[in-house]
């Protein structure tokens, strides 16, 4: 354990959707800069930078995070799941396939971090997760559209896509959330 | 974000050491907040000490029947704990209420008790504001105000507590356990960690130089029921207007114990014992909440914007003592 | 070159697009860029990674109205990585509009408003950049400025420019005075709406590239065509040596019409510097430096007889502008045109304010006039005692109430009438603040909408390959709207061709110049440029068949006619192409034409806290042919949502002492977030519009803002009994009407 000194190279490691990516940054760089700027896994997108949109969701072992607020050397030892990872346009992963079957995006910039986002949703869902809802994982048989507007809150998206999003996140739920 | 030196340490000993070697070292966990408002300039540390290797991240009974949360519990997995939810209620739905789930999926214990105010002019480093620059002057004074405290401020600083977490543990009378870089312990309460602006809003806390939160400590459940109401501009996803952390025990009609804290209005998270001892012995009544309102609110001074807050906090808090009475109001 | 083109001086009868064997024009078809945008494939603007290149971040202007004085950037320039500081006359102050090749106004001097761009730090990183431009030390003389617009109301003067006769700044027929005096039934209210910010999901980005004296620019721009004429303007360079891309726009609505501060900078930067430059607005700059929806104060005032006729509609609009700008909110767009009514003026005032520019933003004029106009409306109906609808079915005006002209289509009427019927309007609260379920007061609301159409310049290249695949090319951009998909529809119905088999290209100014996205105009005349470059492909593929073209059926790739039957790839050689082009014409002038709806909202408001919740929605709409249903719902829904966040909860706040915006981010700017949107039901009425274009289609993008904010505002009305006048109706506005809560 040693000081990285300030404005210098550190070399760190990230592992990004299976790859394990060796990298030479500065301790600034957030989590997204890193995977957009270094890696140009452009896929995770920068809509606030502080934590206020939710475009830059991506799952840390498995934990859905805004990689804007978390630096990237801080992620050595983690496993990072973005966009890029779940499905390509050519062999979309099932929930992208919904959001395309539903129209849930407009102009498309938020849409990575909505379905990011819903997959660590779903499974803070399905270990029983209470919402300010209330302690009703447990209990309910499956998500209903309540719960979801009220998990998937910290996405926003300006196009408003909101009632299609939910829509594609439940048809999913419910049809092939087994796969996730 | 200005360049700083970076370590993460693997234990709080080295944690601790580190600090200590770098004077104005600052430690970061989930970073949710830290580095939000590193990006902007606000926050200018020359060193980061990232304590996310340390060993905090247990939730464990205490031998009074309490509960120990490590400092790097995250505001998620404390929400959803099995005896958070069972024995604590208003803490889970504090923590549930605030911020979204990514940010609740990084953001600490400890962190989330020192995060810093979302006043719009503290977060503008091209406003004065003496909570950032001391001596510079308060634009939230004479100007839009409309988050703003109306209890605990001064003539140099009205801005609000931000954290809903906080507000319910203050509810719940609990402790926080940190080290001092000598190794010593220390444990206070959330009263006593936090400071009311004063004539030096630009300091929150009491922690030294180098202290490490490691642990909130819960006392064992309150008897009795607990709620917490949360007022906010969107339905999700935005700080509190007000908001009120409620624990009521009733035995025969009267009410026996009552510990009430309040979010968004005050420049701490805030508790006011004396309306809480108006309640104790009464029958639940309009009347009698209206007077714990008033005492609640003796010296709550709006600030024209946000003086609303005033009759808010008063519906809420007569309200949610209404539900939590049982009776109707 | 333009091949064939299409001008609209009278009604288009036959549409093409009736006649599809296998048509997809009107169903709802999934996006065809949809894979790429969901699997995070889709480039926007800054996710270009050029050889060497450098990162850029804006400075600010620290101080609302002056004068920068002294940059000093010793300490940033010592700092690693640094550069270059850069100041430069060229760099724009203001943002650019929709407003043909002039520059925006320049300079980094003089300061207009606070936050306004004054230069631009470079390092080889975006950590760098950032760090340093916190290491500048601004120096500044202060000037008196206007910050406070409803304080400086008396200053208001009417606009200095009409906006090609669109925006009509004074109008007035009868005696209004006159009329107000002899109504049964008056309301005369006072309304103010904030100012807003466009607040697209992706911050205004550009890539700046040179390479041989030629400027290559990825940016995200609504109109890459307005950004690269205005930013060849700035950089002194003709046009053909600037070519700006934006394939991906991540949302618009209005913000992203002009070239922006951001892309100036860039270019400057990069040339000076000699390699690429990258700049990224933060969400701050975005709100400080981009453009509003400014605010408005509105007094409308109605009148009617005791039958619930209109005999005055009255509507004057003070808003705000910067000095020297021509953009203003024409609030009373709608007004003009919704009602009849004998007696009748329309006016717009300014108040030049140091704020940033005023522009666009979704439905501009409508999104804020019938906010007023349709709450007030509402108010009258509850004088005359009459049910709102029936208030508006009373005053449907068979022609233009102020200009001699028809519309071209008009089903407001079947719009209220089967809104009504979907939503259960029968069973609605009728004593306000009387329903309450719990804690909360129900309320219902409605709000007709209705918003312009036009027909505009646009040109489109289509081209059947030597393949047989299909390549439709112009610099008309998708900004979430539909638009590749739209396009390779209208391609695939018209030249026979199936979906999959028909590529779009968009966004290149390389490529033939469109209308652009804005203004709701971009399907339609893109479309119909595209619909006659189509049509002329049949009459070259009917040739090369030796068959006329009238016998001609186009379908799977086969040309079919008596007695014959070829692949269409046989029938073009090594390709054909054909440039398409759409003219405005007389239709313009000679019929009025807009889309129109009707909004029906459910709202719950807690009678404790005031927090209001939309519970339930439905909106129907006539906007002629539709022409994807998919993506139509859901721009609709979009424009609803907006609607909503208008309502409630968005309100841009620029400090009353300084200018400076107080709350310039996510966290502060409250767009709605998925827990404040319901399930919004919507549906579109079978209507073609033979006036309007080839097509048969009118705008839609953003008509389904016009009006939801006010059926919003009904309906928390109904629920509470109060009656809010400054918008957004948040909860410390209702608090003060509220039940008591012991009691």
């Amino acid at each position: 354990m040693s000081w990285i000194e300030a404005d210098s190279g550190a070399a760190l490691t990230l592992s990004v959707n299976g790859m394990r990516h060796d990298l030479k940054l500065d301790a600034r760089v957030t989590l997204l800069d890193a995977l957009r700027e270094h890696l140009q896994l452009t896929g995770t997108k920068k809509g606030c930078d502080h934590g206020q949109c939710g475009a830059c969701t991506v799952l840390v072992n498995g934990r859905r995070i805004n990689s804007c607020l978390s630096l990237a050397v801080m992620h050595q030892a983690d496993e990072i799941t973005t966009i890029e990872g779940l499905g390509t346009a050519e062999n979309l992963h099932p929930l992208q396939a919904a959001f395309v079957a539903k129209d849930g995006f407009q102009c498309g910039y938020c849409t990575s971090g909505q379905i990011c986002s819903a997959i660590g949703m779903l499974g803070e869902w399905r270990e029983g997760w209470p919402s300010h809802l209330g302690d009703r994982a447990d209990a309910a048989p499956a998500i209903d559209a309540a719960e979801i507007r009220e998990r998937m809150s910290g996405n926003l998206c300006r196009c408003a896509a909101y009632p299609r999003i939910v829509e594609a996140i439940e048809h999913y739920a419910t049809h092939e959330g087994a796969d996730a | 974000m200005i360049a700083f030196d970076y370590i993460r340490p693997a234990d709080e000993t080295a944690a601790l050491h580190a600090a200590t070697e770098r004077p104005g070292a600052r430690f970061i966990a989930g970073g949710t907040n830290l580095l939000d408002l590193m990006k902007l300039g606000i926050e200018r540390p020359r060193y980061l000490v990232d304590i996310g290797a340390l060993d905090l991240r247990e939730v464990t009974e205490t031998s009074e029947g309490g509960l120990r949360i490590g400092a790097l519990v995250t505001n998620a997995a404390l929400a959803a704990h099995p005896l958070v939810r069972q024995r604590y209620p208003v803490l889970s739905q504090a923590i549930l209420a605030g911020a979204s789930g990514q940010l609740r999926n990084k953001a600490t214990t400890g962190g989330n008790l020192l995060q810093r105010t979302r006043c719009y002019f503290f977060y503008d480093p091209a406003s004065p504001c003496n909570k950032r620059e001391p001596g510079a002057g308060c634009s939230a004074i004479g100007g839009f105000n409309r988050i703003m405290a109306i209890l605990g401020t001064s003539a140099h600083c009205i801005a609000s507590h931000p954290s809903d977490m906080a507000v319910a543990m203050r509810a719940l009378d609990a402790r926080v356990e940190t080290r001092l870089p000598d190794g010593q312990t220390s444990s206070r309460t959330l009263e006593a960690l936090y400071r009311l602006p004063g004539e030096t809003p630009h300091v929150d806390h009491r922690l030294a130089p180098g202290e490490l939160i490691t642990a909130v400590v819960l006392p064992p459940p309150p008897a009795g029921r607990q709620s917490y109401r949360k007022v906010r501009d969107r339905a999700s996803y935005a700080f509190a207007l007000v908001s009120v952390a409620a624990v009521v025990s009733m035995r025969e009609g009267r009410i026996t114990e009552a510990t009430l804290a309040f979010g968004g209005v005050g420049t701490m998270p805030w508790r006011n014992r004396k309306a809480e001892a108006l309640l104790i012995g009464q029958a639940p009544s309009a009347a009698l909440f209206e007077r714990c309102a008033d005492a609640v609110l003796a010296e709550a001074t709006g600030h024209g914007g946000n003086d609303f807050k005033i009759p808010l906090l008063r519906r809420t808090l007569v309200a949610s003592l209404a539900k939590l009475t049982g009776g109707e109001p | 070159m333009t091949d064939v083109s299409v001008k609209m001086d009278a009604p288009f009868e036959q549409s093409l697009l009736d006649r599809s064997p296998v048509p997809t024009i009107g169903k709802e078809i999934a996006r065809i860029d949809g894979p790429r945008k969901v699997s995070g494939a889709a480039r926007y603007a800054a996710e270009h990674f050029p050889d060497g290149v450098v990162h850029g971040v804006l400075l600010r202007a620290p101080v609302g109205c002056g004068r920068i004085t002294a940059v000093d950037a010793t300490a940033a320039l010592a700092m690693p990585g640094v550069l270059a500081v850069i100041r430069d006359e060229r760099m724009i102050r203001n943002a650019g509009d929709f407003g043909g090749d002039a520059a925006p106004v320049q300079g980094v001097d003089e300061v207009a408003y606070f936050g306004q761009p004054i230069g631009l730090v470079v390092a080889d990183s975006l950590e760098r950049a950032r760090a340093a431009s916190l290491c500048v030390r601004v120096s500044f003389e202060s000037a008196p400025g206007v910050f406070d617009m409803m304080a400086a109301r008396d200053s208001a003067l009417p606009p200095t420019d009409d906006i090609f006769g669109l925006f009509l700044i004074h109008t007035e027929q009868g005696d209004v005075e006159r009329a107000a005096g002899e109504a049964k039934f008056l309301v005369d209210t006072i309304w103010e709406t904030p100012s807003q910010n466009h607040a697209a999901m992706e911050p205004h980005a550009s890539v700046a590239i040179w390479q041989e004296g030629r400027l290559t620019l990825h940016g995200s721009y609504q109109s890459p065509v307005v950004t690269r004429d205005q930013l060849a303007t700035v950089m002194g360079l003709p046009p053909s040596q600037v070519r700006v891309l934006s394939p991906f726009v991540g949302g618009g609505f209005g913000g992203k019409l002009g070239v922006m501060p951001e892309a100036v900078a860039a270019a400057i930067a990069a040339q000076q510097l000699g390699r690429p430059v990258k700049v990224v607005m933060s969400r701050q700059q975005v709100f400080e430096t981009t453009g509003r929806r400014p605010m408005t104060h509105q007094r409308v005032r109605l009148g009617a007889n005791r039958d619930g006729r209109l005999t005055l509609v009255q509507h004057e609009t003070i808003t705000d502008q910067l000095e020297g700008e021509v953009f203003f909110e024409p609030a009373g767009l709608a007004t003009h045109l919704l009602y009849a009514g004998e007696n009748r003026m329309v006016d717009h005032k300014v108040v030049r304010t140091n704020k940033q520019l005023a522009v666009s933003m979704r439905a501009p004029g409508e999104a804020v006039g019938l906010l007023t106009l349709e709450c007030a409306m509402d108010e009258l109906a509850e004088r005359l005692g009459l049910d709102p609808i029936e208030l508006r079915l009373l005053n449907e005006p068979e022609t233009h109430p102020e200009m001699d002209v028809p519309f071209s289509s008009r089903a407001l009427v079947d719009c209220f009438r089967q809104g009504a019927a979907r939503f259960g309007w029968e069973t609605r609260n009728t004593r306000p603040g009387q329903m309450r379920d719990g804690d909360w007061l129900i309320g219902q609301g409605v709000a007709a909408a209705a918003r312009g159409n036009l027909f505009g310049p646009s040109r489109v290249r289509a081209t059947i390959q030597g393949d047989g695949r299909v390549l439709v090319e112009t610099e008309m951009t998708d900004i979430g709207t539909g638009t590749y998909t739209i396009l390779a529809q209208i391609a695939a119905d018209l030249l026979g061709m199936p979906l999959e088999q028909v590529e779009v290209r968009l966004g290149d100014t390389n490529d033939p110049r469109s209308a652009g996205s804005g203004g709701s105009w971009g399907a339609t005349t893109s479309g119909s440029a595209l619909y006659a470059a189509c049509a002329e492909l049949r009459a070259r593929l009917a040739a090369a068949a030796g068959v006329p073209v009238e016998a001609v059926t186009l379908a799977n790739g086969v040309l079919t006619a008596p007695g014959i039957s070829r692949p269409i790839s046989e029938l073009v050689g090594n390709g054909l192409s054909v440039e398409g082009a759409t003219e405005p014409g007389e239709s313009n002038q000679r019929f009025n034409q807009t889309s129109y709806g009707a909004h029906f909202c459910e709202v719950r408001v807690h009678a404790v806290t005031g927090e209001v919740r939309v519970l339930r929605w439905t909106s129907v709409f006539a906007a002629g042919r539709i022409l994807n249903l998919q993506t139509a719902i859901s721009q609709a829904i979009g424009g609803v949502v907006f609607g909503i966040g208008g309502a409630l909860t968005e309100e841009l706040v620029h400090d009353p002492r300084t200018g400076k915006i107080v709350n310039r981010d996510l966290g502060e700017y409250h767009v709605p977030a998925h827990a404040d949107i319901p399930a919004i039901d919507i549906q579109f009425l079978e209507e073609r519009d033979p006036v309007a274009n080839p097509l048969h289609a009118k705008g839609v993008g953003e008509l389904g803002v016009c009006g939801a904010g006010a059926a919003v505002a009904n309906a928390v009305y109904n629920a509470t009994g109060v009656r809010v006048r400054q918008f957004p109706i948040t909860l410390d506005k209702l608090l003060p009407g509220l039940p008591p809560v012991a009691g």
